[in-house]
């Protein structure tokens, strides 16, 4: 017998059972559903908590759907709320993924930004490809998924602003010799605003493209209120990952 | 960019249009570089999105759903507020007027003073139209039953914006309503130079795990393909009972919706949902092919214009002797 329950249009959220919790550092959490979505590394989804609000955010894996996520605000603190076996409404996948170009990639996550790099990195890696990866973080505490990706294969370098882990400064400071010394095929990068501009300047300098995830508040996220404009871009639909160069 | 020899240009209240499709309120109208985006796209004008007397954050989300036959969404009249819309209208006049593409202030407030207040103010931008919402379904809570929804409020919002600014107004209507033809009647009577039809309908979507509506809060506003049946109606209804040019707007997506829609008695097409899916570049696309429509059939947009209205019996309807169905089908029982 065909099952209509499970049957809705992909434009509507639908319910994910959550099925496995995990600490990445003090404010940091990865999420495990009961679910999969046809989804890309650097793609997204709207997580809706009815009565709450729902917010947008990057996937860490598409099968099964999982999310890293920080407890930053009222609605990402009841997120960290949530026990096993307790359901959110999933809208997505949304926005543009990253698109692996060629066979030497240089992944760049600034804080949370890292998240969707893993995928990427696991999908690079899988099909033979080299991948360097810079982690950046405040403090040593706010470092995310290094282990994983160094695990997953790739040589990983951290820098924090204090110097409590990695090398003291920022992910410009390791790109920068990186893209001189031994330039890879494409930069991909997620986090903060500044952060992305810096690295999109540094790759344009060295001639090599950039596929960079911007950050925005987003509403919609199907591409017609406005929310996220970035110059002149829609960053729900045609980024969030936007190529430079 | 449309290439076809037919001549897309309308006007608009003495304001020329190089094709029939306006960028609807309330899309891309955040932004200079969107409303320049779709502009670039082909749009034959823009429509900012509706600002009133202060800034609103608008409603939680989720304020915007797709759900397989158009969208739901409510927002909740997100926007800067008049005083720093100015600056927003007179960025994106700047990127608009090379292109020659007319732009279209859209306003609303919660009463009439309020609308002749916002109308002043924006008009220090220069819009070349002004659009006048008295019809968003989604702030009832805050603002009441829409002025739309009254022949007396709305001519009344009518004429003080009237009386407030000198370029065209234009009044966005409901569909919603007990009787448009006479508000559109009042409307016009008050002084609309235009009428933009239609605003978002009514409506709720309720996910069946929770229980709950989807959107925050609770209903929104029905716009994309499902609208359109509403839309044509109403404009057929509003072209009967007035002679100002009407912007049919609600559901176009393709140049065979915006011919149903200019037969109705549009003289322009408003375009909004549709980006949803197409993206801006939808405005080129769509204006191309109702170009080739048009040539294709030896057809000019007046032509089209309001020719649903015209009732004219089948030619050869020579008062055919009534028949039973069976018998005429030759079906026997």
């Amino acid at each position: 017998m065909t099952s209509t329950a499970v049957s809705r249009p992909a434009g509507l959220p639908r319910p994910i059972r959550l099925t496995a919790v995990r600490d990445e550092n003090p404010r940091t959490r990865t999420f495990v559903f009961d679910a999969a979505l046809d989804a890309a590394p650097g793609q997204f989804a709207m997580l809706w908590l009815p009565g709450l609000d729902e917010k947008p955010f990057s996937l860490l894996d598409v099968d099964p759907v999982t999310f890293t996520i920080a407890a930053v605000g009222p609605f990402t603190r009841a997120l960290h709320r949530l026990a096993v076996g307790d359901v959110v409404w999933c809208r997505g996948p949304l926005g543009t993924p990253f698109t692996l170009r060629g066979r030497d990639h240089v992944l760049v996550g600034g804080g949370y930004g890292v998240a969707p790099l893993l995928l990427l990195a696991r999908r690079a890696l899988a099909a033979g490809h080299r991948v360097r990866s810079v982690i950046g973080a405040r403090t040593a505490a706010d470092v995310l998924l290094a282990e994983a990706t160094a695990a997953a294969g790739a040589t990983v370098a951290v820098t924090t602003d204090d110097g409590s882990a990695g090398t003291r400064g920022r992910v410009t400071d390791v790109v920068g010799p990186w893209l001189a010394d031994d330039p890879p095929a494409t930069l991909y990068a997620c986090g903060p605003h500044p952060m992305l501009a810096a690295l999109q300047a540094q790759a344009a300098r060295a001639g090599i493209p950039a596929q960079l995830s911007w950050e925005a508040y987003m509403r919609c996220g199907i591409g017609i209120c406005g929310s996220c404009e970035h110059e002149g871009m829609l960053l729900c639909a045609d980024g969030p990952v936007l190529c430079h160069g | 960019m449309p290439t076809a020899a037919v001549d897309l240009t309308v006007e608009l209240c003495g304001v020329r249009l190089s094709n029939p499709f306006v960028l609807a309120s309330g899309i891309l109208g955040t932004h200079a570089s969107l409303m320049h985006r779709a502009a670039l796209n082909g749009a034959g004008a823009i429509t900012a999105k509706s600002c009133g007397p202060a800034p609103r954050g608008g409603h939680v989300n989720p304020s915007c759903v797709a759900f397989g036959h158009g969208l739901l969404n409510a927002i909740g009249l997100a926007n800067p507020g008049a005083v720093d819309e100015v600056a927003l209208l007179v960025a994106t006049k700047a990127l608009l007027a090379p292109l020659r593409i007319p732009l279209i202030a859209s306003i609303f407030a919660d009463d009439v003073e309020g609308f002749a207040r916002v109308a002043t103010t924006v008009a220090a931008a220069a819009p070349d139209l002004l659009e006048v919402n008295i019809s968003c379904p989604n702030v009832a809570s805050e603002f009441g039953e829409p002025f739309a929804a009254s022949a007396d409020a709305a001519a009344a919002v009518t004429a003080a914006v009237r009386a407030a600014v000198d370029m065209p107004v234009i009044i966005k209507l409901a569909p919603n309503v007990a009787d448009l033809a006479r508000i559109a009647q009042a409307v016009v009577a008050a002084g609309a130079d235009a009428i933009c039809a239609i605003n978002t309908m009514p409506g709720l979507l309720i996910d069946a795990e929770s229980g709950r509506p989807v959107l925050a809060n609770r209903t929104g506003g029905l716009s994309g393909a499902a609208l359109k049946p509403i839309a044509l109606y109403a404009v057929d209804v509003i072209a009967r009972a007035v002679s100002v040019p009407i912007i049919g707007t609600g559901g176009i997506e393709t140049a065979l919706d915006a011919v149903e829609m200019l037969s109705a008695g549009a003289t322009a097409v408003g375009i909004g949902s549709a980006v949803y899916g197409a993206g801006p570049a939808v405005f080129g696309t769509i204006a191309a092919d109702l170009g080739r429509w048009l040539d294709a059939r030896g057809l000019t947009l007046t032509d089209v214009r309001g020719r649903a209205q015209q009732r004219t019996a089948w030619p050869e309807a020579a008062t055919p002797a009534p028949v039973p169905h069976a018998a005429a089908e030759g079906v026997t029982r």
